[in-house]
């Protein structure tokens, strides 16, 4: 807060209205709406609802297909975060490493990031298709017959490659701009103490490193939750049959084709407790992140 | 150490190449008749067919979607965009502005509450949104589009750290001064942030044109659509072809990824500074 503030007894009001308006109507009320719903049975054709407590919980935490969604989200989410955040570090310690054409590399391994999940979706969807796409045929040459869409594993093998090649050049980003951070005198004490350069990334950089790391971990498991759900769907063709879902694309099935409410938002609310640990698990390491430099 | 260079370039001009072959395969392939491409597959060399593709898909109604272009389509993802992303700092600066410089009772309870909608994203409340959406009548329009997608308060946090940074001395000799809280607001705090808003702008330009899975459950009708929501009857209608027009598709993608492209290429540096800034 300031210091010097001014006393005006109407106009902050005025100033905070539109946003509070906002959230009030399409923040606090849905999703006090999806905390409700989550403990009514709603019948399917809109004849009322009866409340149930926590069955639907019980109902969705139990059943085996949620089980089974629940297991792959993680593995999906475990997959994609490591290798975004791996190839990220790599690129962007060669980034910073070399002279020559280092701010064409920046570029050109940072614009992905304004590409649509959906759109990126598209064209893999097409590079991975089995008559025409370059990356099927690839495989095919291996001994590998891609089925996209039709085998389990091949359809969560082009999942996570998508989502994977949309997230690099945040992270790299990120990473790029906390490598630039390191101060000069903390290298060059490295760089007498140490010859190896690996050594001295594993022991220098990496643990200077280590907040935006944890702070992109947080970034990512969230990206892979939620914002690969244009990924999925596109990859999906919107047809999900017996392929990998994630936990945000079962609840829009669940709601919108399922026509399930009680179960779709009980789904909504266990998301909401995950989000919830994981914000205030990165508040916390923001907080720390201020403290360190 | 002329060894290890050489090693260092090699790994970032693949890492290069994993980003940027995608893009070109889906523009060449553009550029390419359906039935070349339905035979020989997608294509990485130019194919001579640009100019029919892109003004089939941009002024003819059919094909992908039955009653929008891919000009309409255009026009409907630049008033999201623009839409958002104004909307967005208006709304934020303005709250901002009230919870920094203003001393109220319920100033720390509403802060609290505006904070809040960070704790949930969008995708985890989407059913009853949509619900209240359609209870208030915004389906189908651009307001239902634009305004829920505001109530997340990630310009409102990002003003207001920017605001906090702005030396005190400031307001004080305004006061001195004789001016009010307006003036202060527009002849001084707007033109200091101007290159954070410039930052913020871009961000959530590429944001909101980036939308998906809201677009897709608010407009149902093709008028409506976005070029990113579009994405997915592209592909349904492709896969329903006989020979499918896998040129008109990918067009679409390159158009759907263009604008926000260049946006974020030719304002790099103001973009990556937002953006790395803005997450502290």
């Amino acid at each position: 807060m300031k210091r010097v503030q001014f006393a005006n007894p109407l106009m902050p009001y005025m100033l905070l209205l539109p946003q509070l308006v906002i959230v009030a109507v399409f923040f606090l009320w849905p999703a006090a709406e999806a905390v409700r719903a989550s403990f009514y049975l709603e019948d399917p054709f809109g004849f009322g609802a009866t409340f149930v407590g926590f069955d639907n919980f019980t109902d969705a935490l139990s059943s085996s297909d949620y089980g089974r969604t629940a297991r792959f989200t993680l593995g999906f989410t475990a997959v994609t975060a490591f290798f975004s955040l791996a190839i990220a570090l790599l690129l962007a310690v060669k980034a910073d490493s070399v002279i020559r054409g280092a701010s064409s590399y920046r570029t050109l391994l940072m614009w992905v990031y304004a590409i649509a999940p959906p759109v990126a979706g598209l064209i893999g969807v097409m590079l991975f298709d089995q008559h025409i796409g370059p990356l099927s045929e690839m495989a095919r040459f291996l001994g590998w017959d891609m089925q996209i869409g039709v085998n389990y594993y091949d359809t969560a093998f082009a999942m996570v490659v998508i989502s994977v090649w949309k997230q690099v050049p945040i992270n790299f980003i990120f990473f790029l701009s906390g490598l630039q951070s390191v101060p000069k005198s903390v290298q060059e004490a490295a760089a007498i103490d140490c010859r190896s350069g690996t050594r001295r990334f594993w022991t220098v950089t990496f643990p200077l490193l280590a907040p935006t790391g944890f702070f992109l971990l947080i970034i990512n498991i969230t990206y892979a939750l939620f914002d690969t759900f244009g990924i999925i769907d596109l990859v999906l063709k919107g047809e999900p049959g017996n392929n990998p879902v994630t936990l945000v694309y079962k609840v829009f099935l669940d709601g919108f084709r399922g026509n399930d409410l009680g179960g779709s938002s009980a789904q909504s609310v266990i998301l909401m407790i995950l989000v919830f640990v994981l914000t205030v698990v990165q508040f916390r390491m923001i907080e720390r992140r201020v403290h360190y430099n | 150490m002329k060894r290890e260079h050489i090693f260092d370039h090699l790994i970032l001009i693949i890492g290069a190449l994993f980003m940027i072959v995608p893009v070109v395969v889906a523009f060449m392939t553009s550029t390419h008749d359906a039935v070349s491409i339905y035979k020989n597959g997608l294509q990485l060399t130019w194919g001579g067919h640009f100019e029919e593709t892109y003004r089939a898909v941009l002024t003819e109604a059919g094909g992908f979607t039955k009653s929008v272009t891919g000009l309409t389509m255009l026009q409907n993802s630049l008033i999201l965009g623009l839409g958002f992303a104004i909307g967005k700092i208006v709304i934020s600066m303005l709250a901002a502005y009230a919870i920094v410089y203003f001393r109220f009772p319920l100033g720390t309870f509403f802060f609290w509450i505006i904070f809040s909608t960070l704790l949930l994203p969008l995708e985890v409340r989407i059913l009853p949104s949509y619900e209240i959406v359609q209870g208030l009548g915004m389906m189908n329009s651009y307001s239902g589009l634009i305004v829920p997608l505001i109530a997340s308060a990630t310009g409102t946090f990002y003003f207001r750290q920017f605001f906090k940074s702005v030396p005190d001395e400031l307001v004080e000799a305004a006061r001195i001064d004789g001016a009010g809280p307006v003036k202060f607001f527009i002849d001084i705090l707007v033109p200091l942030s101007k290159t954070m808003i410039a930052a913020i702008f871009i961000i959530m330009f590429v944001y909101g044109w980036n939308q998906y899975l809201w677009p897709t459950l608010i407009t149902t009708d093709e008028t409506f659509f976005t070029l990113v929501r579009g994405m997915k009857q592209i592909l349904q209608v492709w896969i329903g072809a006989q020979i499918p027009d896998t040129n008109q598709a990918m067009a679409l993608a390159v158009l759907a990824m263009l604008p926000p492209v260049i946006i974020v290429v030719v304002f790099q540096s103001w973009f990556v500074k937002g953006l790395v800034e803005s997450e502290k």
